[in-house]
């Protein structure tokens, strides 16, 4: 184990925990304002994917790929949202549920119709391929670099967007008190379709960012979506700072456990016992993290009591 | 007589009439397309107990029916390869009896349930669907990661387990053990859905509040009620696992869960035969659009999303109208 | 002079800026009627809260039967005989009025893990639910689905939940809201001869009921106990005339 390999590891659990943020983000903002939990949120992650990747396949540009995922994956939850999800405001979680699953299979099976079954490749530009040698002499992929520091960029910016603007504020007002801002003569429908389709842009981004390193194919969506799930779970629903709180502690625990696990098995059983027992418990860990939580707080690190 | 009455009856009679027909014209792919109805009711019966009657929307069902798939799996593949489970401090041997495996998979998977129960009803509404759903979702990597049983690619069985007096190789006597296990759940949930048990976690759904008032504790009779719904599915595991002789991860994943749940939901949640209209539905529409089209899936997309928008209540729902305050 | 059968001692509960109740002292004695009057936001479900449960005062303490049981559970009071009806009705809406009889026993008797026999067919859980439903005229609605109940009737269906539980103390809270003036005096005339049963801490804004019931009042006024007294003393007593009566004389 050497030092280098941990400084790696370490940036690659912010890289996937950043990622992680920008999908919990669209999550809980849509949990907290208009109350919904959409399971389909994990398509439009897959959306976006695609989107990106025949948008590269067309045009050769990888930035116009990445506009491309922005924009079909907000696109595809204005109209989602417009279509679907405003009918389901009022109901219980169950029917929340059940209908974004049917979303899911829509969008899944409607994907691998247009796109076949085969995983597509996104490639990374060549301005970002190769390797960044960090202060300390570590070198490190520069396209994981780029996306871990943009997702921070846009965590920033969506902190900026929720505390200063007006449509920040609005938003704010929506998760603490509905008919106050309706009182307030915001058009409600106007501003969650705004919300959901901000959620849904963010969603998309990450999964033309992660789809270069990745392959982009049906299904990639739904993991994500699950973790995204834990990392609301930890952070507190509908808050913005638990997400990210939340998404780094995945990132780096579920990172930091598949290297680490395995070799500390190695201490006290074979080579390979110690390597099957580790990643097996590795890949457990951080729904074992979040049983944790679960016990000390179970509303979440910064979620208000339910 | 009233009308959810009939129809339950008529569904009865329907999936015992087309397997026996099919028995006779020797058509052996719809026995097993039967069986697999009663299997997958059967899984439901046992969800719809936590779903239609305690109100808890569990999304991670399939963490029960993978245990007791994995129940089969191991045990039938030390059976059959001669090696004992565990040879210390006790000596447990394979088996390749139902009834032995059946218990295994029941007394694991309520024990799974009564672990994620404890600590996913500590929460309650959206948390708790999260909650499941991820619970799930770490069994399912589990058994991905976990070598020493097939891993990704899971386990094979050769030859179906058996049953004292029955060659369960016959499909048709395959289909009669399932769906006397299905009857006898449904005679469960039956009678637990009027005993005073589901009285009280029928009203801590309602207002929990009232049954704290009243001194007892909404979350023993949830926890109780996830553990025996969670026995129930498992034990559909075991026998999922039985019929295809196969058992893989893809039965812990999110879309089994996700599945399960669409039964009860396409048959009618809380009613008592949900379970068996929507895993009739589901199968006949697999089968049907399935041959179609290669991508049925929107389609049963298309009409889930219709139910939950226009349709509540279910197919059940439908024929048999608003079901009415039982006395 | 007897153990009280309930008493708080300066229970205190501030929320922010707001002072729900501020050093409430009182007593519950056996065979008594005691009312707590107020004005609207005067702290008094706040000040139930803390004694029945589900709020845990900043300070101060509550005995029932002289036992300490100021951080005990909601369930365990109501299993040690502390019942409490609610202002708002907190019934199962979608089962029947017999069934939510029923949970009252079943919750009494403390074994709710019978999964078998049938509810409605045990024939001691339904006869004690029957003879409370009988009591506060309920008997022939054991069928009707309690959101088909009209909000009087809820209340009394609270009462009959209520008396399934055979209490050492009852805490009811409005149990003549939505009542018409019949159903009020019918109400008024069935807790007075429930007081030899087990004594009721009744919080009331029906000022009639009130006085021909109450043994002993108190006027709580912005957290704060101002007076205690018979009907007679309250009537006269000139903070109360300013602070509350004043405006109602």
């Amino acid at each position: 184990m050497t030092l280098v390999l941990f400084v790696e590891q370490v940036l690659n659990g912010l890289q996937f925990g950043i990622m992680l943020f920008l999908m919990a983000a669209g999550l809980t903002l849509v949990f907290g304002v208009m109350g919904l939990i959409n399971l389909a949120h994990g398509s439009l992650y897959m959306i976006g994917a695609f989107a990106a990747a025949a948008a590269a396949g067309w045009t050769g540009s990888f930035l116009l790929a990445l506009i491309a995922a922005l924009g079909a994956a907000a696109a595809a939850g204005a109209i989602v949202e417009l279509v679907v999800i405003r009918r389901l405001y009022d109901r219980d979680h169950l029917d929340q549920v059940l209908a974004t699953f049917a979303l899911i299979l829509i969008f899944s099976e409607g994907t691998r119709w247009a796109f076949g079954s085969f995983p597509l490749f996104l490639d990374i530009p060549d301005y970002l391929s190769g390797t960044i040698t960090l202060p300390g002499g570590i070198e490190y992929p520069l396209y994981r670099l780029t996306i871990t520091l943009a997702g921070l960029a846009i965590a920033a910016g969506l902190f900026w967007l929720i505390s200063r603007t007006r449509l920040g504020i609005r938003i704010r007002a929506g998760e603490s008190d509905r008919e106050m801002i309706a009182a307030l003569g915001v058009n409600i429908s106007r501003l969650y379709t705004i919300v959901f389709a901000l959620g849904a842009a963010l969603a998309g981004l990450a999964g033309a960012m992660v789809g270069a390193i990745q392959s982009v194919q049906v299904g990639m969506g739904e993991p994500v979506l699950i973790l995204a799930f834990v990392v609301i779970v930890i952070g507190g629903i509908g808050s913005i700072k638990g997400a990210l709180i939340g998404a780094l502690m995945v990132g780096l625990t579920d990172t930091m456990g598949k290297l680490f696990l395995p070799q500390l098995f190695r201490l006290f059983m074979d080579n390979a016992s110690a390597t099957a027992t580790g990643s097996a418990l590795a890949s457990m860990l951080i729904y074992i993290l979040m049983a944790f939580v679960l016990i000390w707080r179970p509303q979440g690190l910064f979620g208000a009591r339910a | 007589m009233n009308r959810e009455f009939m129809v339950n009856s008529a569904l009865l009679l329907g999936l015992v009439a087309i397997p026996l027909w099919a028995y006779v014209s020797d058509e052996p792919f719809t026995i097993t397309l039967a069986t697999r109805v009663a299997i997958l009711a059967l899984a439901g019966v046992g969800l719809n107990i936590a779903l239609g009657l305690g109100g808890l929307v569990s999304l991670g069902h399939a963490a029960f029916f993978g245990i007791g798939g994995y129940a089969m799996g191991i045990l039938a593949s030390h059976a059959q390869s001669y090696t004992p489970l565990i040879e210390s401090p006790f000596l447990l041997e394979g088996t390749k009896s139902m009834p032995l495996i059946w218990i295994a998979a029941i007394i694991s998977s309520a024990l799974m349930a009564m672990i994620i129960g404890a600590l996913s009803l500590r929460t309650s509404g959206v948390y708790f669907i999260m909650i499941t759903l991820a619970f799930g979702q770490m069994l399912y990597f589990f058994a991905i990661s976990w070598p020493a049983y097939g891993g990704e690619d899971g386990l094979s069985i050769y030859v179906r387990n058996g049953f004292p007096g029955l060659n369960t190789l016959d499909p048709i006597q395959f289909f009669g053990i399932s769906f006397t296990l299905l009857i006898c759940a449904l005679w469960l949930a039956a009678r637990l859905a009027h005993s005073p048990f589901g009285l009280a976690l029928n009203a801590a759904r309602q207002s929990p509040q009232r049954v704290e008032t009243v001194g007892l504790s909404p979350y023993q009779l949830r926890l109780v009620a996830f553990v025996i719904s969670g026995a129930i599915t498992g034990l559909a595991g075991a026998l999922f696992a039985d019929l295809n002789r196969f058992v893989s991860p893809s039965m812990f994943s999110w879309q089994t869960s996700g599945e399960i749940m669409v039964f009860v939901i396409l048959g009618g949640v809380g009613r008592l035969f949900g379970p068996v209209a929507g895993a009739a539905l589901f199968i006949t529409l697999e089968h049907l659009l399935g041959g179609i089209s290669e991508f049925w899936h929107i389609w049963l997309g298309l009409l889930l999303l219709l139910v939950v928008l226009f349709a509540r209540g279910g197919i059940i729902g439908l024929l048999a109208g608003r079901g009415s305050a039982h006395d | 002079m007897t153990e009280p059968v309930l008493a708080t001692f300066g229970l205190t509960k501030i929320f922010g800026a707001v002072c729900a109740s501020s050093d409430v002292s009182l007593t519950l004695n056996q065979g008594e009627i005691h009312a707590i009057i107020g004005p609207n936001g005067a702290g008094k479900s706040t000040l139930i809260s803390q004694i029945c449960g589900g709020l845990k005062p900043d300070s101060g303490r509550v005995e029932f039967l002289g036992r300490d049981i100021t951080t005990m559970p909601l369930r365990q009071r109501a299993r040690l005989g502390l019942a409490r009806t609610f202002q708002v009705s907190a019934l199962a809406m979608d089962d029947t009025v017999l069934q939510n009889a029923i949970l009252g026993n079943l919750g009494a008797r403390g074994k709710p893990f019978d999964f078998f026999s049938s509810a409605l067919k045990q024939k001691d859980l339904r006869k004690t639910a029957m003879l409370a439903l009988e009591r506060v005229g309920l008997a022939d609605h054991i069928f009707t689905r309690t959101s088909e109940l009209s909000h009087g009737q809820r209340r009394q269906l609270e009462v009959a939940v209520a008396l399934t539980l055979r209490p050492k103390a009852f805490v009811m809270d409005e149990p003549m809201a939505g009542m018409g003036a019949d159903g009020s005096r019918g109400m008024t005339t069935f807790l007075d001869g429930l007081r030899d049963e087990a004594p009721i801490l009744l919080v009331e804004h029906d000022m009639d009921a009130v006085f021909a019931l109450a043994d002993r009042l108190s006027v709580l006024v912005y957290g704060q106990i101002i007076a205690t007294g018979t009907v007679d003393e309250i009537r006269n007593d000139p903070d109360v005339r300013t602070a509350y009566l004043g405006d109602a004389a």
